[in-house]
């Protein structure tokens, strides 16, 4: 099968290419790129108008399979994934049971098999049962497959068990990711400060965040760890971060586009789809969050897609589970606050959607070259629409943007070659 | 009338709204005493109380104002019902609804969930009181107490002691009495006070005593056993002697201040007794008022179902 689409802006942050040109794939590999290669294709995408860039990589799902199949499955999470651009995503392991042996490991990888060709790449946890005891099979895990380890949705609270981790993980090279929430500090349900006080919820510090943030880059520094701090919030952790870098530690991090376009000033009618770990912050983090994106403090925009049940989410705001879908309004959320703004260039959020994604787990992806697995997604940047739960092929629904004026639409995502979704 | 369905919260009730309250439990008030004669304004109308906490005032409070305006009042006993099967409350909520129960009045233990009954009911939803939320029916009743005692709210000096941070009745007073102009100050211990709560609109101290200076109004807050557990502050005995109102304390307010309470009042510590049973407490006429305030809620809500 040879695919060209043709006339589109090709967008290659790792070759700093940006040129309207046609991008020509065959056999699941891009064979060509500008120069017709002999032979017809035998299908032709009209990407006029439109943007050609490498496909969108997220570290940071949830898909809750094994366990919790009416949030969502393998099979769903793929299908929310490809809607939204993503062709490659992170898993993470707090499912029932956790992702902390090979065994399991081997059933995500066998339901991706049987979902529509977005790569899944399993995140195993750090310890048994994310109990925060012992070491899980990092080193069996990583045999079968892991791209990374994290006890998200949980801290290591116990230092030296996080230390010897890193130890251990480090000769692997992949990534330990940091779930950043001091346990003896958190408890409550939304940012604490002003608003909660409005709004009499009980609030989070920022403390809970900034606090394990600075152990694990302290760890890190000694440890030679690759560490990626996941679902940043606060303006503190991002100073904390930039001095990390500025001292050589190895040290990356994420945000979510919540983070950077919504705050803790509308939680006043308790919806519970604005709940989520960490919680909203303020204005001043928000805005803080958007220059740390331009100044490349924060590396990556992961999702940290978590969709819950809608019944899940209709009770009281203290017993709504943490979370809120994202893969589906990832880009357009992220184009509109960033790009439209001019806080960020299109390659630049390409960049950290996707290239920068990609050197983090060490694989290859995240690029468009001659002889790379063809993994694309096209996208209409100026389609606007508001956002619609209903549209979510995701089983979850739980989002804080509906209603939102967004621009930006994913048109078609290619894995390997293969359409798996056409709009 | 009041503009909206429910009564949830002193934070979005304009000021019209809260003085229509007040000037309708006046007339309420010489019912509740004996020396005017029954309503039916509610005839008919069928009244329940849900309540997920304890509660001896405000639920008999809100029980004797349905009584008194012709309603029937039942309570779902909450330790009885199908909410013990782990029955949701938006479920419960809809299976009272389709009873035809035109007025729902929940206390709750989570911030916001009288919003959430609410907003999945046809019923007027009163907020008895959520989580550390709101308890806009105990600061109606203390704000109408108030005026019974000092004429008016403006530039008035009011200072609320205690367990600020968990507090739903302090954060109804704060909202109702700042939005009438009165000047609002929080005391208590670091641990139970916080720099942020001046973001309502009040002053923030750890010393009682400069707190209460020159006050005309001292509110003393009921300090919950579990505090003490979640280690919020040492013990009983250290607490009462440095955060309790006695009668040294109370002597740095105004002239004729009065002391108010929500209560119950756990005598002995937030509240020393020989302060209690004096002169300037106002705390039994507070229970009365609570039910006049409520008739006239009741009523008022009636009045904005009638006209939609």
């Amino acid at each position: 099968m040879k695919i060209c689409i043709a006339g589109g802006l090709l967008i290659n942050p790792k070759t700093n290419t940006e040129i309207i040109t046609d991008l020509w794939i065959e056999d699941g590999k891009i064979v060509a790129i500008g120069e017709n290669p002999e032979g017809e294709a035998e299908q032709t995408i009209d990407a006029a108008g439109k943007w050609i860039v490498p496909g969108l990589i997220d570290l940071h799902v949830h898909f809750r399979e094994p366990g919790f199949e009416h949030k969502e499955d393998i099979k769903s999470g793929c299908l929310a994934a490809a809607k939204g651009g993503f062709t490659t995503v992170c898993c993470m392991p707090n499912t029932s049971p956790v992702i902390d042996n090979e065994c399991v490991v081997e059933y995500i990888k066998a339901m991706a098999q049987k979902a529509n060709g977005v790569n899944v790449l399993p995140v195993g946890a750090i310890t048994k049962g994310q109990q925060g005891e012992s070491l899980a099979n990092i080193g069996k895990m990583y045999e079968h497959g892991i791209c990374g380890v994290s006890e998200d949705g949980k801290t290591v609270m116990d230092a030296g068990l996080m230390k010897k981790a890193m130890q251990y993980v480090k000769p692997f090279n992949i990534p330990i990711f940091s779930h950043t929430e001091d346990h003896t500090l958190a408890g409550g349900s939304m940012n604490a400060g002003e608003n909660a006080q409005l709004f009499g919820i009980r609030g989070i510090g920022r403390e809970a965040e900034e606090i394990i943030v600075s152990r694990d880059i302290i760890l890190a520094k000694y440890t030679g760890a690759k560490l990626h701090l996941s679902h940043m919030s606060t303006k503190g952790s991002i100073e904390l971060i930039r001095a990390a870098k500025a001292q050589g530690i190895d040290v990356t991090a994420e945000t979510a586009p919540h983070y950077f376009t919504l705050d803790d000033s509308i939680l006043g009618d308790y919806d519970t789809n604005k709940k989520m770990n960490p919680p909203l912050r303020t204005k001043e983090d928000v805005e803080a969050m958007k220059m740390a994106l331009k100044e490349g403090i924060i590396d990556v925009i992961a999702t940290d897609h978590a969709p819950h049940h809608y019944d899940e989410k209709n009770v009281e705001f203290d017993k709504a589970p943490f979370g809120i879908v994202g893969l589906e309004t990832s880009f357009a959320v992220s184009y509109t606050q960033l790009v439209q703004t001019g806080i960020l260039t299109p390659m630049e959020l390409i960049d950290k959607m996707s290239t920068k994604p990609a050197e983090i787990l060490g694989i290859d992806k995240g690029s468009i070259e001659i002889g790379k697995t063809a993994d694309i997604t096209i996208i209409d940047p100026e389609a606007a629409y508001r956002v619609d739960p209903n549209t979510f092929v995701s089983k979850g629904k739980n989002t804080p943007f509906t209603g939102m004026e967004v621009s930006g639409e994913i048109i078609y995502t290619l894995v390997n070659g293969n359409i798996v979704y056409k709009k | 009338m009041l503009q909206k369905k429910d009564l949830l919260g002193i934070r979005d009730l304009e000021v019209s709204e809260i003085l229509s309250i007040i000037e309708l439990a006046k007339d309420m008030k010489p019912i509740v005493l004996g020396r005017k004669a029954k309503l039916s304004t509610l005839k008919d109308k069928s009244i329940v109380t849900l309540f997920y906490e304890n509660s001896t005032r405000t639920r008999l409070a809100f029980t004797m104002a349905g009584m008194y305006l012709g309603a029937n009042v039942v309570d779902l006993g909450i330790a009885t019902s199908s909410v013990q099967k782990g029955e949701t409350l938006a479920d419960t909520g809809i299976t009272l609804d389709r009873m035809g129960i035109e007025y729902m009045i929940i206390r709750h233990s989570m911030s916001g969930a009288s919003h959430l009954l609410a907003k999945n009911v046809n019923a007027s939803v009163m907020n008895a009181g959520d989580g550390a939320n709101e308890h806009p029916t105990q600061a109606l009743l203390d704000l109408y107490t108030i005026y019974e005692k000092k004429g008016g709210y403006k530039d008035l000096k009011v200072t609320i002691v205690g367990d600020i941070a968990h507090s739903r009745v302090a954060r109804s007073n704060i909202f109702g009495l700042t939005k009438l102009g009165a000047h609002v100050t929080l005391a208590g211990p670091g641990t139970l006070t916080a720099k942020s709560m001046e973001a309502l609109g009040c002053e923030v101290t750890t010393d009682i005593k400069a707190s209460v200076k020159n006050a005309d109004v001292v509110m003393g807050l009921r300090i919950q056993m579990e505090r003490q557990k979640g280690g919020l502050f040492p013990n009983l005995r250290e607490y009462s002697q440095l955060y309790g109102l006695n009668e040294e304390t109370f002597s740095y307010a105004s002239e004729h201040a009065i002391l108010m309470h929500p209560a119950p009042v756990n005598r002995g510590v937030e509240l020393m007794p020989e302060l209690i049973d004096s002169q300037v407490s106002v705390i039994d006429e507070q229970v009365t008022n609570g039910v006049a305030v409520r008739m006239a809620i009741l009523t008022l809500l009636s009045e904005g179902r009638q006209s939609s």
